[in-house]
């Protein structure tokens, strides 16, 4: 059975399903962070890429009778994924299923399960295509494993230029029709007959005219824009589309948004009229209509965050996430002279500037403000300018995450680097100041606290604590780093700021504990006392319940601070309101991974029936073999891919287009690496092939890993183009070398049990899927250099394994 | 081997839960035991609250008030959960203990006139009007008011009034209140309801997601006009081990 060599339409046909499949993938995780949240999207569309699992199962159960007919199973397995792209995604959005209610209520948890199983539908017609062909033209392995890399590769660049120009229904049409697509072209090679082909070119029109109504997407009632929209007389009056997510802006004539985080209850100055802006029906901001007079912004002073300018007058100012520009205001009502603010954001920025310039009263348009379309760390690597401060107010960076990769959020604009990257860009004597809301009890504010603390120490202040300042209202905090010590006029000044303002001290070099927890008075001083227990007690981050560790660019995860030693006592008080200290994401992590484990357990083990026959003493792979080889390939690839991602994400700075880059990269020089490996081991036999890349491997990240920060240093200063150039160079060798040792295992096992190829093909699926959540946990508790050392590990295991066969 | 396709079906299909009413009297019975769980749970908690045990009267509201008459028919079998319940137009009504709690911190007398903010499905303005006098409480969601407002009237509550609009204003005819709840967590503490708060007076607001609540804060105003604001974690948890 199985052909030797087909024709290159069959290979564009699966790369065109590959890239379908991959572009999917990344649309679904914008949909659904758009219509749920988050960590919601991304347990589902990881689960459901264990369809790529679930059809080696299948493969391997009916590989006769599917083989038999090659033909017609291929064609129809492109065509139902083609079907169940739309069908799926229709489905799903009739399942009354709410990410909130899921941990009151665990029987919505089986709606949650429909979810998954429609979803997983459309890879594993996918997966198919591509399984088939492998077990089918077994000579030919390299080059299907290539076209299928390369295909992903390149749907993942093409979904970037995609979500850029269109909205999400007309993508997913898109999609569909590449399906069918598929069909047609191979059609050819099949010698389908005329009036058949012309029906399948009549189904790649098909996506197309299905009605709008077909598409609609049902954002969840809990969303915070859902929840505005509820309110009299507002109404969307602007929509866009980026990169980053959807941007609504909404009106409310009737009732005013008064939207000012952290105002002090003794301030009785009403906002003017505002517009309020969500990105992906979340996190409200505003845009404020510009007052007739500049007293009119006498609330902005009235924010914890105005501290700054109490202490000493600032003239040079940066500030980073500017948004809609209620910062500006507040620089703009305490007359700074000069201002750089940076945005990621190029729609957002164009609302302010353009769309509602006069409304804002032009704010983004004066002569002393500049504002900067950019990441703020990419954009003070570039930058040798200095400010007197430094303001980050209530910034939530989007992540790799909201380009769909990872269930926790990475940040980088908290983490020990960060802060030193600030610091170094503060005059003598100049200010960062962070504010974020409050979280009870203090999670975010004493993390921030004790990371600013280790970046003081490693930029050379022999006394941090002398730097450092923290005060809250009730509602946020505000954290000041200043760069050389807090003067006692300055203790002064801050005093009798939060004095006015009923808001609280935290933290000063010198403060007593009764000045703590007077305005907002909670049960205990936690504010004070963690900061005491970070400042003097060695053992208080693993006595505190929650994880305050600083973090680093090694360990990004600003927002986790889960520990499981806390789980069951949070767990027991559900019934009085415990549960929402419980931190979800990481949780939806883990059980993802156990379900991911599980479901993995019963694919591998089901075929296993029907081997009987195939013992591990036979001549080459054996089953063992074959499971530990294909399985470490699956992990390593994913968790060297994935770390690598993290490292250029942030050297490139800019998330989303970084991510595509790097993602595109990576699956292209593999895809190539596997259409080499057919040659080089020819050259140097299959264990000969193998050991060359995994020595490739080995020489290549441990020389990433030690030489990173150097180069990055070196090259930062670069334009973006050749940032992009310098990625795609770096990242193309490696990749390479990671392509080569799936398809030599593959061409291997075809010579010797052929009817195992399915069955590897299913294990490797099932690794990918443990893999890429498994990276992430591991690198939240361990950092990324254990994940890389622990890639390397499996890809030696792989290499020793192939060596070993008898 | 051939059968486990249709496992997908059986679990798929035991999404569908039916949900059958239950009687009067099991309702009853159902909301005794929610009360005698949330006296349980507040004893654990009473600390944070600043009492012993819950107030007879508070106590006394929710073993009277059925909320089962206030959740979407759906949910009525959970009515007595204690557990938040969605009620449409992206609203829930709270979790009990959360109500118990919030009803406590505002150390009501009979006499006393209480505004609400939010009125939602009006079960919170229902246990207040069995604990005093005159209930007045405003609803910012049109629909949603109309609703509570039938619900209650259906339930021969006379001493609440549902009123329509925005609550960050209060409500200037018939301020000053001896207690202003408001449940429609607030991107700030209107500086106008602060005004219409007697001396003396309290005002409780939940802040958090309409699923979860992070803290109570419980604004407090002397007899001299001054004001104390307190931020009540409402869960016996202290964040540092070996602190009880």
């Amino acid at each position: 059975m199985g052909k030797a060599i087909p024709h290159k339409t069959l290979r564009y046909s699966i790369a065109l399903v590959s890239a379908a499949a991959l572009a999917y993938e990344i649309l679904l995780m914008k949909i659904f962070s758009i219509v749920q949240w988050h960590h919601f999207a991304y347990m589902v569309i990881s689960l459901a890429l264990l369809g790529y699992g679930i059809s080696g199962t299948f493969i391997a159960l009916f590989r006769d009778r599917l083989l038999s007919h090659f033909s017609l199973a291929f064609i129809a397995n492109m065509l139902l994924f083609g079907i169940s792209t739309i069908v799926s995604f229709v489905l799903t959005q009739q399942i009354p299923f709410h990410a909130q209610e899921m941990f009151w209520d665990p029987g919505t948890v089986l709606w949650l399960l429909a979810y998954f199983l429609l979803l997983t539908l459309p890879f594993f017609f996918a997966a198919n295509t591509i399984g088939l062909a492998l077990s089918y033209y077994k000579k030919d392995i390299s080059r299907l494993y290539a076209a299928d890399m390369i295909g992903a590769g390149l749907g993942s660049l093409s979904i970037l230029v995609l979500l850029f120009f269109f909205y999400p229904a007309l993508i997913l049409q898109i999609i569909s029709s590449a399906g069918f697509l598929a069909a047609l072209l191979v059609s050819y090679e099949f010698g389908v007959k005329r009036k058949k082909r012309l029906l399948l070119l009549l189904a790649v029109f098909l996506p197309f005219i299905l009605p709008d109504s077909f598409f609609q997407i049902n954002m969840s009632p809990y969303k915070n824009l859902s929840q505005v929209l509820q309110i009299k007389d507002t109404r969307i009056i602007e929509e866009r589309t980026s990169l980053l997510g959807v941007i609504t802006v909404v009106e409310s004539p009737t009732i005013p948004f008064r939207h000012v985080p952290g105002l002090s209850i003794n301030s009785d100055v009403e906002p003017p009229a505002q517009l309020g802006v969500f990105t992906n029906g979340e996190g409200m901001s505003v845009i404020t209509r510009y007052p007739d007079s500049l007293e009119k912004l006498k609330y902005l002073d009235d924010q914890t965050s105005a501290l700054p300018y109490h202490l000493e007058p600032v003239e040079e100012l940066l500030i980073i996430g500017v948004g809609g520009g209620s910062d500006l205001l507040q620089a703009l009502y305490h007359k700074v002279e000069h201002i750089d603010a940076v945005e990621l954001d190029a729609e957002f920025v164009a609302l302010v500037r353009d769309k509602y310039a006069e409304y804002a009263g032009n704010i983004y348009k004066r002569p002393n403000v500049n504002i900067h379309i950019a990441e703020a760390r990419g954009y003070l690597s570039g930058s040798k300018k200095k400010y007197d401060l430094i303001q980050l107010s209530m910034v939530d960076s989007y992540g790799a995450s909201s380009a769909g990769l990872y269930a926790l959020n990475e940040n980088y604009l908290y983490t020990e680097e960060a802060f030193r990257q600030y610091l170094r860009h503060l005059t003598p004597g100049g200010m960062l100041a962070i504010s974020r809301w409050v979280k009870l009890p203090p999670r975010d504010s004493l993390k921030l606290f004790a990371t600013a603390i280790e970046a003081l120490k490693q930029e050379g202040m022999n006394a941090p604590e002398m730097s450092l300042a923290l005060i809250r209202s009730w509602q946020t905090s505000t954290l000041l780093v200043k760069n050389g010590i807090i003067s006692e006029e300055e203790i002064k000044s801050l005093k009798l700021f939060c004095e006015e303002r009923n808001f609280d001290l935290v933290y000063y070099n010198g403060m007593q504990k009764e000045e703590a927890n007077r305005f907002n008075i909670l049960q205990e001083p936690y504010f004070f006392t963690g900061i005491e227990g970070i400042l003097k007690d060695k053992g208080f981050f693993s006595q505190y319940k929650f994880d305050i560790l600083p973090t680093s660019d090694e360990r990004p995860y600003f927002y986790h601070f889960f520990k499981w030693n806390t789980f069951s006592e949070i767990y027991s008080l559900r019934g009085s309101g415990g549960l929402y200290l419980m931190e979800w994401g990481y949780l939806i992590l883990a059980a993802s991974l156990i379900l991911a484990l599980f479901t993995s357990v019963v694919l591998i083990l089901l075929p296993l029936s029907t081997y009987k026959n195939i013992k591990s003493a036979q001549k080459g792979f054996g089953k063992t073999k074959v499971l530990v080889y294909f399985f470490a390939l699956g992990i390593a690839f994913l968790f060297l891919e994935i770390t690598f991602m993290q490292r250029f994400i942030l050297y490139l700075s800019h998330p989303i287009y970084s991510a595509a880059i790097v993602l595109s990269s990576f699956l292209v020089f593999a895809g190539l690496g596997g259409a080499y490996s057919k040659q080089l081991s020819s050259k140097r036999g299959d264990i000969g092939a193998v050991r060359s890349a995994v020595f490739f491997i080995f020489f290549l990240s441990l020389f990433y890993l030690l030489a990173f920060n150097t180069l990055f240093e070196l090259l930062a200063a670069l334009p973006d183009m050749m940032k992009m150039a310098v990625t795609i160079v770096l990242i193309a060798p490696l990749a390479f070398a990671m392509g080569i040792p799936f398809p030599v295992g593959l061409a291997s096992l075809a010579k010797e049990s052929p009817s195992l190829i399915p069955w590897a093909w299913g294990i490797n699926g099932c690794a990918s899927v443990i893999s890429a959540i498994l990276a992430t946990l591991i690198a939240i508790d361990f950092g990324f250099v254990v994940v890389t050392i622990l890639a390397l590990v499996f890809y030696l295991l792989a290499f020793v394994v192939l060596a070993g066969r008898k | 081997m051939k059968n486990y396709r249709y496992i997908l079906i059986v679990i798929l299909s035991l999404g569908t839960f039916l949900h059958a009413d239950l009687t009067e009297k099991e309702y009853d019975k159902a909301r005794q035991s929610m009360v005698e769980t949330i006296k349980k749970e507040t004893k654990k908690t009473s600390k944070y609250l600043g009492k012993n045990t819950l107030d007879k009267k508070v106590i006394d509201a929710i073993g009277k008030v059925k909320r089962h008459k206030f959740v979407p028919e759906k949910y009525r079998v959970n009515a007595y959960d204690n557990r938040p319940l969605p009620i449409g137009h992206g609203q829930t009504i709270s979790q009990p203990y959360i109500v118990a709690a919030m009803t406590e911190l505002l150390n009501l007398k009979e006499s006393d006139s209480v505004l609400e903010v939010g009125t939602g499905s009006g079960y919170q303005a229902a246990i207040l009007a069995h604990i005093v006098k005159k209930v007045t409480t405003l609803e910012i969601i049109e629909p949603l008011g109309l609703e509570a407002k039938k619900r209650l009237k259906a339930l021969g509550y006379k001493n609440i009034e549902v009123l329509i609009g925005d609550g960050y204003y209060g409500l200037k005819s018939k301020a000053p209140f001896d207690a202003i709840i408001v449940t429609a967590a607030p991107g700030q503490i209107p500086p106008p309801l602060l005004k219409q708060l007697k001396p003396g007076g309290r005002m409780v607001i939940p802040v958090g997601s309409q699923f979860y609540v992070q803290q109570l804060v419980l604004v407090e105003k002397d007899t001299k006009g001054k004001i104390t604001l307190r931020q009540i974690i409402p869960v016996r948890f202290v964040p540092l081990t070996g602190e009880h």
